[in-house]
């Protein structure tokens, strides 16, 4: 068994009730750092035990709050991203849903280490039962003292909100969450400025995934060195990764990062191979929007090295062999996938998510789906590909907030990795016609020959 | 002060200036000799705050930071809303990468716009038709039906076409900015989006007309003149009238006696230089209302000039010279 940090109690029965996670050693941080630690210690450690962002971008953690702008006088707010809306990516929800304490204790210790009097949880509009169990944790929390007025009798304050948003996959950007936050529209802003130094209401504030502010709790109880011993590299300590797809055990999994892929898919303690015994095809190693690469390199690099689960080996040889760790919706497709068909479900959702304030994710998305959809019908033309080719390449960088790259990237991959398939859909529409699996073309097409 | 380096023009500006701006000062003082570094604007307008951004087709690439950080920027970034660094460089027109950037953003404004310029009251004075000579493909290669809208009335005064509608947010700034109270917001997402007012209420308010001058295409049009004439056989003339409301300086539009219509009049940035209330815009449609300046200069690239001869005079000099040199000659 691998170190579990995180989810290592969510079996424990009544482990969202603020008594028994108090019995397992819950709120322990909050208490180290209040009474030993001062802010900037509680800083110190998360900068030393090398926590990188878990949203899906990995930007050090301790760097992003020592960027905190502190003014005199000014509010300063902590902003917890719960608005996990990645196709693939549910280990937040499972995560809140089974230890709701474990993100209110990490929101107290954060906020003490950034001085922010208040923190918001924003959480997306599907979760609704999530935020009725988180609102249930945070009564608990202030009944019990441990949020309100001077916790733990010292001097630091702190109010926690839930709140419930409207269910766009945009608003999980920060700025665009910020907006949405503060009452307005969910469009991203444009940067700079940064929520470091103007975020919500103007501002500084500092925005982190669910999993990132749990993870404090940890980091602060073992220390921060201690904590950077777990993992590989720079990418340190553990990640919840959410497994799904064609594979026999599919859930939410803590992994030591530097874990190997092929063992994180074929050994039974986590995914326990492909399902029906079938052969993979692709896998999609962070969500939706990071890369889909093929068997041949998520298992191993294109320097032939084993591919493991962490930042950097994920993203080893950059776009053309490689992927991202993302967020950890690790999604796995067997033999019998059409990617074609896959890339169109991915196309549709950022077309309908795109939020219609730049023009080239407001057109580019919109156009990129709808010839994805003349080609899974039948009637894809062969200038199809690279007019889909040239049209992602063109999103690309030109747009507000990374939903334009997030949407350029599948197709890129897609296209890259598996051409064949998109020309056999082109070429060969007649073969496609009521067949409901890639599979299946495979055998008429080799039945043909 | 910061020294910035657009194509290789420098030029000291103020702190906080945006690339777009010292760009713009750059071409002020050449006075137009040489190469237009100004990057095309399609949502930014000056005198609105927070405009631009939206529409990318003003993004240029840094090639150094500034002098402290002399790293390039990885994206090419909105020149409309990056601001000045000392020491920075910045390439426009001189790099193949931009103009095929801004390209690809000329077809992706294109390919849900209807180009119905042959019946389009902005054609002539349209940027969007500007920037397509410009940049964009002769042939679309979208070939999928476009998004089309109802028209709406809004207001008295002015139609809403949004099939146009590029979504420069210019016009919901206007009506954040310069009138009394909000009136405009953006409805649904996407390419689904459209601008639209509080379910279709009527604009009741002085300087709502405005909208019709910052629209940088057919989308918003002003009621009093719609299809009446192409904007190319009008004749601008400077005018002005003593308002109690706004300034009263404005642009008339005559086609022989007729007012055909009165905007405000614009810079050679196609910027209204002062916004101007909708008793003059929409009322005064007598040449009695108007003290008729002069004609208005029109720059020379525009369509709008071509049936205009500014120095009609010097011509009419010229011809007699040559008309009595003939006659000198015989």
């Amino acid at each position: 068994m691998g170190i579990k940090l995180l989810i290592h109690n969510d079996k424990v029965p009544g482990i969202e009730t603020l008594a028994v996670y108090r019995q397992m050693g819950g709120y322990a941080s909050v208490e180290k750092a209040l009474k030993t630690m001062t802010p900037n210690d509680v800083v110190e450690e998360v900068k030393k035990s090398g926590l990188r962002g878990r949203g899906g971008a990995g930007f050090p953690t301790g760097m992003k709050w020592s960027f905190l702008f502190k003014p005199e006088g000014v509010e300063r707010y902590l902003v917890c991203n719960a608005d996990e809306s990645e196709p693939g990516t549910f280990k937040d929800r499972y995560l809140m849903e089974k230890i709701p304490h474990a993100l209110i204790e990490g929101m107290i210790t954060s906020s003490y280490a950034l001085g922010a009097k208040t923190s918001y949880i924003y959480i997306r509009g599907e979760y609704f039962y999530v935020a009725r169990i988180l609102e249930k944790a945070i009564e608990e929390a202030y009944a019990a003292g441990w949020l309100g007025k001077n916790i733990l009798g010292t001097d630091f304050s702190h109010d926690c909100f839930v709140q419930v948003g409207g269910g766009a996959y945009i608003c999980g950007e920060e700025t665009a969450l910020l907006e949405s936050l503060e009452g307005k529209r969910g469009n991203p802003r444009i940067k700079p400025p940064f929520p470091a130094i103007a975020g919500l209401y103007g501002c500084p504030t500092v925005v982190n995934n669910v999993e990132t502010i749990a993870t404090v709790c940890p980091i602060i109880n073992m220390g921060g060195e201690e904590y950077a011993k777990i993992g590989i590299g720079k990418s340190t300590g553990t990640k919840l990764i959410s497994a799904s797809g064609h594979i026999n055990k599919p859930g939410v999994y803590e992994i030591e990062l530097g874990l190997p892929v092929e063992e994180f898919i074929y050994s039974d303690e986590y995914c326990g191979g492909i399902i029906n015994g079938r052969k993979m095809k692709a896998v999609v190693a962070g969500g939706s929007s990071v890369p889909i690469l093929p068997t041949e390199l998520i298992l191993k690099t294109a320097k032939g090295e084993p591919r493991l689960m962490s930042y950097e080996s994920l993203s080893d040889g950059g776009f053309l062999t490689g992927s991202m760790l993302g967020s950890g919706g690790f999604i796995v497709y067997d033999e019998t996938t059409s990617i074609v068909k896959n890339l169109y479900t991915f196309a549709r959702f950022y077309h309908h998510e795109s939020c219609g304030q730049c023009s080239p994710c407001r057109e580019g998305t919109g156009w990129m789906e709808k010839i994805l959809h003349r080609i899974v019908e039948g009637h894809g033309k062969p200038s199809d590909i690279d007019l889909l080719w040239d049209i992602q390449r063109k999103i690309e960088g030109n747009t507000i907030c990374p939903l334009g790259d997030a949407a350029a990237w599948p197709v890129a991959s897609a296209i890259r990795h598996f051409r064949a398939e998109f020309e056999e859909y082109v070429n060969h529409p007649e073969r496609i016609k009521d067949v409901k699996h890639y599979y299946s073309v495979q055998q008429v097409s080799e039945a043909q020959l | 002060m910061a020294k910035v380096t657009i194509d290789g023009h420098s030029i000291e500006v103020p702190d906080g200036t945006t690339i777009l701006q010292a760009a713009r000062m750059i071409v002020d003082a050449n006075n137009y000799e040489g190469a237009n570094i100004a990057p095309p604007t399609m949502c930014y307008y000056s005198k609105l705050k927070t405009s631009g951004g939206y529409c990318r087709t003003c993004i240029v690439k840094v090639t150094k930071g500034s002098e402290k950080d002399p790293r390039p920027m990885p994206k090419p970034v909105a020149s409309c809303r990056t601001t000045v660094m000392d020491g920075m460089e910045v390439v426009n027109i001189t790099s193949p990468e931009v103009l095929e950037s801004r390209k690809a953003v000329v077809e992706f404004l294109l390919i849900n716009h209807p180009l119905d310029c042959p019946i389009c009251d902005q054609a002539g004075e349209c940027h969007l038709q500007d920037l397509g000579y410009e940049h964009g493909l002769a042939k679309t290669r979208y070939d999928f039906e476009r998004r089309t809208f109802e028209k709406i009335d809004i207001g008295p005064y002015v139609k809403l076409h949004m099939t146009r509608c590029i979504m420069c947010f210019r016009c919901i700034k206007v009506a954040d900015q310069i009138t009394d109270n909000r009136f405009q917001g953006m409805l649904f997402r996407g390419d689904a989006s459209e601008i639209s007012t509080y379910i279709e209420k009527a604009i009741d308010n002085d300087f709502s007309g405005n909208v019709i001058d910052v629209c940088p295409v057919g989308a918003l049009t002003d009621k009093t003149f719609r299809f009446k004439s192409r904007v190319w056989f009008a004749k601008p003339m400077d005018a002005h009238r003593y308002c109690k409301k706004c300034s009263g300086k404005v642009a008339i539009w005559l086609k022989a006696d007729e007012v055909l219509r009165v905007t405000s009049r614009k810079d050679k940035w196609g910027e209204a230089e002062e916004w101007i209330c909708n008793e003059c815009r929409f009322e005064k449609k007598k040449t009695s209302d108007w003290i008729i300046e002069g004609p208005r200069h029109i720059d020379r690239h525009s369509v709008i000039s071509a049936n205009h001869y500014e120095n009609l005079t010097k011509l009419k000099l010229d011809i007699g010279k040559q008309q009595k040199q003939l006659a000198d000659k015989k």
